[in-house]
C-alpha cells in the first residue's frame, strides 16, 4: 500500500483508494478526449465523439421512423423476432451461466474483496440504497405487471396444451396444467417469479458489479467501456470504447423514451378510469411534459436532493400499498401463496429456464427470450446507476443486496398483487380484472377492495413516480457516460438528457407505430449486449482475482 | 479579525485562481490568518484524480505551495461529494463549520444570463453562511 502521508515526494504514484487495491496501471487520461466550452450561457463538458455520435444517431433513426414509418416497422419487427426466436437459446443460456456466476461470487473468497478499496466505507444506507435499485431496476413493470402477469401464466396453464403439426401453439408455460386450478396457480406464479427474479437481478447485478469494480478499485473511468480494460487493453479508449459507450447510451435513451410514451398512454388510461380524463394524443403529450418535467428539478437538483429522495418516496408509497393490499386482501390465504410460490419456483427452476429442446415455444420466446433481451438492453443503464451507488459494498454483501434481497421482494410483490387478483378470480368469481387491460387491471383489482378511491390515487402516484424516477437516473446515466465518465459535468447537460428524452418520446408517440418499432429496435440491442456481459463475467474475474492477490500481497 | 480563511479552490482551472490568490494572501497576512484551501471531488475516478486520496494529494500540494509563495500558513481540506455538480452550495456551507473559518474568499466568475436561473456558489454562501464571504471577480 502506498504511503498516504503529504510528502511531496510519494505524489509519482498513484494512492490507492481506501485500503488495498489494485489500481490499472493506463497512460489514460479522464477527461482528455473532452472538450469543454459553452453554448450561451450554459457550461458543457462532453466527451468527443460519443456525445455527438450518440446524439446523431438518435435524431437519425427518429428521422428513419418518421419518414418511412412502415419500411422501419417491418425491418425492426423483423429484427425483433430473428432475435428474440432465433437466439432464445443463446439468451436463456447467458442468463443462467450469469445467475450461477453471481451465486459463485458470493460463496467463493472473491466475495470478500470490497468495491473502493478494503477500507472504504458505504456511500448510502441500506434504505436510500435499496430505493434507488428499485426505482432504477423495475418499478414501473411491477406496476403493470404485478397484477396481470400471474394471471395471464395461470389462464394460459389451466387452458392446457395445444399443438398443429407437431409445435405447440399454446403460450402455457412446461407442460401446462390443464383443468387443474392449484397446479395452474402454483405454475403460474412460478412462471411470473422466474421473469422478475434471481435472473433479471443477475443481469443487472453482473454489469453495477464490472463497473464498480473497475471504477472504484481500478481507477478507470465511470462509463461502459472501463469493464473491457482486461479484455482489449488501452484500445477500449479509442473506437471499440466509442462503438461500446454509444451503443450503451442509444440503448439507455431509446429504452427510456419509449417507455416513457407507453406509460403516458397507460397512465391515461388510469386517468379516465378514475376521473374520466379523455383518451388521446393530447391527454399523454401533456403526461410525457409533467413527468419531464418533475425529472428535470430532479436532475437538477441532484443525486441526492432529487434522485434519491423521490426514490424513498416512492419506496414508502410503493410499500404501504403492498402493506395494505396484503392486510386488507386475501392475508392468510397471501401468506400460504409466498411460501407456495417460492416453492414453486425453485421446483420450476430447472425447467423454465432450460434453454435448449423446450416444447413450451410460445412461453420460451414469446416471453422468457423477450424478457431477458429486455432486461439485458437495460442493463447498461440500471448496471450504471446501481454502481455509481454502491462504493464501499463487499463484492458477497452486494450480490447479495442486489440478486437475493430484490428477488425475494418481487417474490412478495407478484405474490401480494398476482394472488389477490388470482384470489378474486377462483373465490369470489370477480373476473373484471382478468378481463382488463393491462394497463387497467391494477385498479380493476383494487376496486372492490375498501378505500379504492385513495389507493387507485396512489397507483397513479407510483406509475408516474416510477416513471419519473427511470428518467432522472437515465438522464445522470447518458450524462456521464457522454461527458467520458465524469459524474461532474455542468449541470445544463444532464438537463438536456432529460428533454431530449421527452422530446424523444413525444415526437414517437405522434407519430405512427413510431414506439412500437423502436422499442423492437431496443429489445433487439439486447443481443450484442449479452455477448457484452459475458465478456464482462471474465472481466470481473479477471478483476477480482488481482484484487485478491494485491491484498494477500499486502498482507 | 479574521483567523481562518476558506478558500475553495477548482484544481482543474487554477489558472483562474491568480487574483483570488493574490487577495487571500494579503487578507491572511494582514490578519494573521490561516488560509484553508477546500476543494470538492468526487469518488469515481475523475480527471484531477483516479482516486479520491490521489486529489487529497494534489491538493495537499497546492496548498503547500501556495504556503510557501503567499508566505502564510496553509492547510487543505478534501469534500467527497455524490454529487458536485448540483451539491456544491452545501458542501460548501457545510465545509465552514467544519473547518471553523470565519472568512470565504471565492473567485467567481462575471454575472451572467444564467444567473438569473441559479445563483453562483458565492452569492449561496453569502446568503447561507455564518462566515464573511469576499467574492473575486475574475
Amino acid at each position: 500500500m502506498v504511503d498516504q502521508s503529504p510528502n511531496t515526494e510519494e505524489l509519482e504514484g498513484i494512492p490507492s483508494p481506501d485500503g488495498t487495491t489494485q489500481l490499472i496501471e493506463t497512460d489514460y487520461e479522464i477527461g482528455e478526449d473532452n472538450v469543454e466550452g459553452s453554448v450561451g450561457p450554459f457550461g458543457f463538458d462532453i466527451h468527443n465523439p460519443v456525445f455527438l455520435i450518440s446524439g446523431m444517431s438518435i435524431v437519425a433513426f427518429v428521422f428513419y421512423t418518421l419518414a418511412l414509418p412502415e419500411q422501419s416497422n417491418a425491418l425492426f419487427s423483423w429484427l425483433f423476432g430473428a432475435v428474440t426466436k432465433g437466439f432464445d437459446w443463446f439468451f436463456l443460456g447467458a442468463a443462467n451461466i450469469f445467475v450461477l456466476f453471481c451465486i459463485a461470487l458470493i460463496v467463493t473468497p472473491w466475495g470478500n474483496v470490497r468495491l473502493g478499496g478494503t477500507e472504504a466505507t458505504p456511500d448510502y444506507s441500506y434504505i436510500g440504497w435499496f430505493a434507488m435499485l428499485f426505482a432504477a431496476g423495475m418499478g414501473i413493470g411491477l406496476m403493470f405487471y404485478g397484477v396481470s402477469e400471474p394471471m395471464s401464466h395461470f389462464s394460459s396453464s389451466l387452458g392446457g396444451t395445444a399443438a398443429e403439426n407437431g409445435v405447440r401453439t399454446d403460450w402455457a408455460p412446461l407442460g401446462a396444467a390443464s383443468g387443474d386450478q392449484d397446479a395452474a396457480v402454483r405454475l403460474g406464479m412460478a412462471a411470473t417469479i422466474f421473469h422478475w427474479g434471481l435472473h433479471p437481478w443477475a443481469i443487472y447485478a453482473i454489469v453495477a458489479l464490472s463497473l464498480a469494480l473497475f471504477s472504484y478499485n481500478k481507477g478507470l473511468p465511470l462509463t461502459i467501456r472501463s469493464a473491457f480494460y482486461p479484455i482489449f487493453g488501452d484500445a477500449v479508449w479509442g473506437w471499440v470504447g466509442h462503438i461500446i459507450d454509444t451503443l450503451a447510451v442509444f440503448a439507455t435513451l431509446f429504452g427510456l423514451a419509449t417507455s416513457l410514451g407507453f406509460g403516458a398512454t397507460q397512465a391515461n388510461a388510469g386517468l379516465n378510469e378514475l376521473f374520466g380524463l379523455p383518451v388521446g394524443s393530447t391527454t399523454e403529450v401533456v403526461l410525457i411534459s409533467v413527468i419531464t418535467a418533475i425529472a428535470l428539478v430532479s436532475v437538477l437538483r441532484g443525486l441526492d436532493g432529487g434522485v434519491k429522495v423521490l426514490s424513498e418516496i416512492n419506496m414508502g408509497l410503493a410499500f404501504l400499498l403492498l402493506i395494505f393490499v396484503l392486510l386488507v386482501g386475501p392475508t392468510i390465504y397471501l401468506v400460504k401463496l409466498f411460501f407456495t410460490s417460492l416453492g414453486a419456483y425453485l421446483q420450476y427452476l430447472p425447467a423454465l429456464s432450460n434453454p435448449v429442446g423446450r416444447e413450451d415455444v410460445n412461453f420460451m420466446q414469446g416471453w422468457t427470450s423477450f424478457y431477458w433481451a429486455w432486461w439485458i438492453s437495460w442493463s447498461p443503464f440500471v448496471g450504471m446507476f446501481i454502481a455509481r451507488v454502491s462504493r464501499g459494498r463487499t463484492v458477497r454483501e452486494f450480490i447479495i443486496c442486489v440478486l437475493l434481497i430484490p428477488s425475494m421482494v418481487c417474490v412478495l410483490w407478484m405474490t401480494v398483487f398476482g394472488g389477490t387478483a388470482l384470489h378474486q378470480v377462483i373465490n369470489d368469481g370477480y373476473t373484471l380484472a382478468q378481463e382488463a387491460t393491462l394497463e387497467l387491471k391494477l385498479f380493476k383489482m383494487l376496486d372492490v377492495m375498501p378505500l379504492a378511491g385513495i389507493t387507485s390515487l396512489v397507483g397513479i402516484m407510483l406509475v408516474v413516480v416510477f416513471f419519473v424516477t427511470s428518467s432522472d437516473s437515465g438522464s445522470l446515466v447518458i450524462d456521464t457516460i457522454t461527458a467520458g465518465g465524469k459524474i461532474d459535468a455542468p449541470v445544463p447537460q444532464r438537463a438536456f438528457w432529460c428533454i431530449f428524452e421527452g422530446a424523444v418520446a413525444i415526437v414517437l408517440l405522434l407519430s405512427a407505430g413510431g414506439l412500437q418499432s423502436l422499442q423492437s429496435m431496443v429489445i433487439s440491442t439486447g443481443l450484442p449486449f449479452t455477448v457484452v456481459l459475458l465478456l464482462m463475467c471474465i472481466a470481473i474475474g479477471k478483476g477480482l482475482s488481482s484484487e485478491r492477490r494485491s491484498i494477500k500481497d499486502a498482507a | 479579525m479574521f483567523k481562518k480563511i476558506l478558500s475553495p479552490v477548482d484544481l482543474a482551472h487554477v489558472d483562474k485562481l491568480a487574483k483570488a490568490m493574490t487577495v487571500t494572501g494579503d487578507l491572511a497576512r494582514s490578519n494573521g490568518a490561516e488560509i484553508c484551501f477546500v476543494g470538492v471531488t468526487v469518488s469515481t475516478p475523475s480527471e484531477m484524480g483516479r482516486t479520491p486520496e490521489e486529489f487529497n494529494q494534489k491538493l495537499e500540494k497546492f496548498a503547500a505551495e501556495q504556503g510557501a509563495i503567499l508566505g502564510v500558513p496553509t492547510s487543505s481540506h478534501m469534500i467527497v461529494s455524490h454529487d458536485p455538480a448540483t451539491q456544491m452550495n452545501q458542501n460548501l456551507e457545510d465545509a465552514v463549520s467544519e473547518i471553523g473559518a470565519d472568512l470565504v474568499v471565492m473567485a467567481t466568475h462575471p454575472p451572467g444570463v444564467s444567473d438569473y436561473f441559479w445563483s453562483g456558489h458565492g452569492a449561496h454562501l453569502a446568503a447561507h453562511s455564518k462566515a464573511s464571504v469576499m467574492l473575486i471577480r475574475g
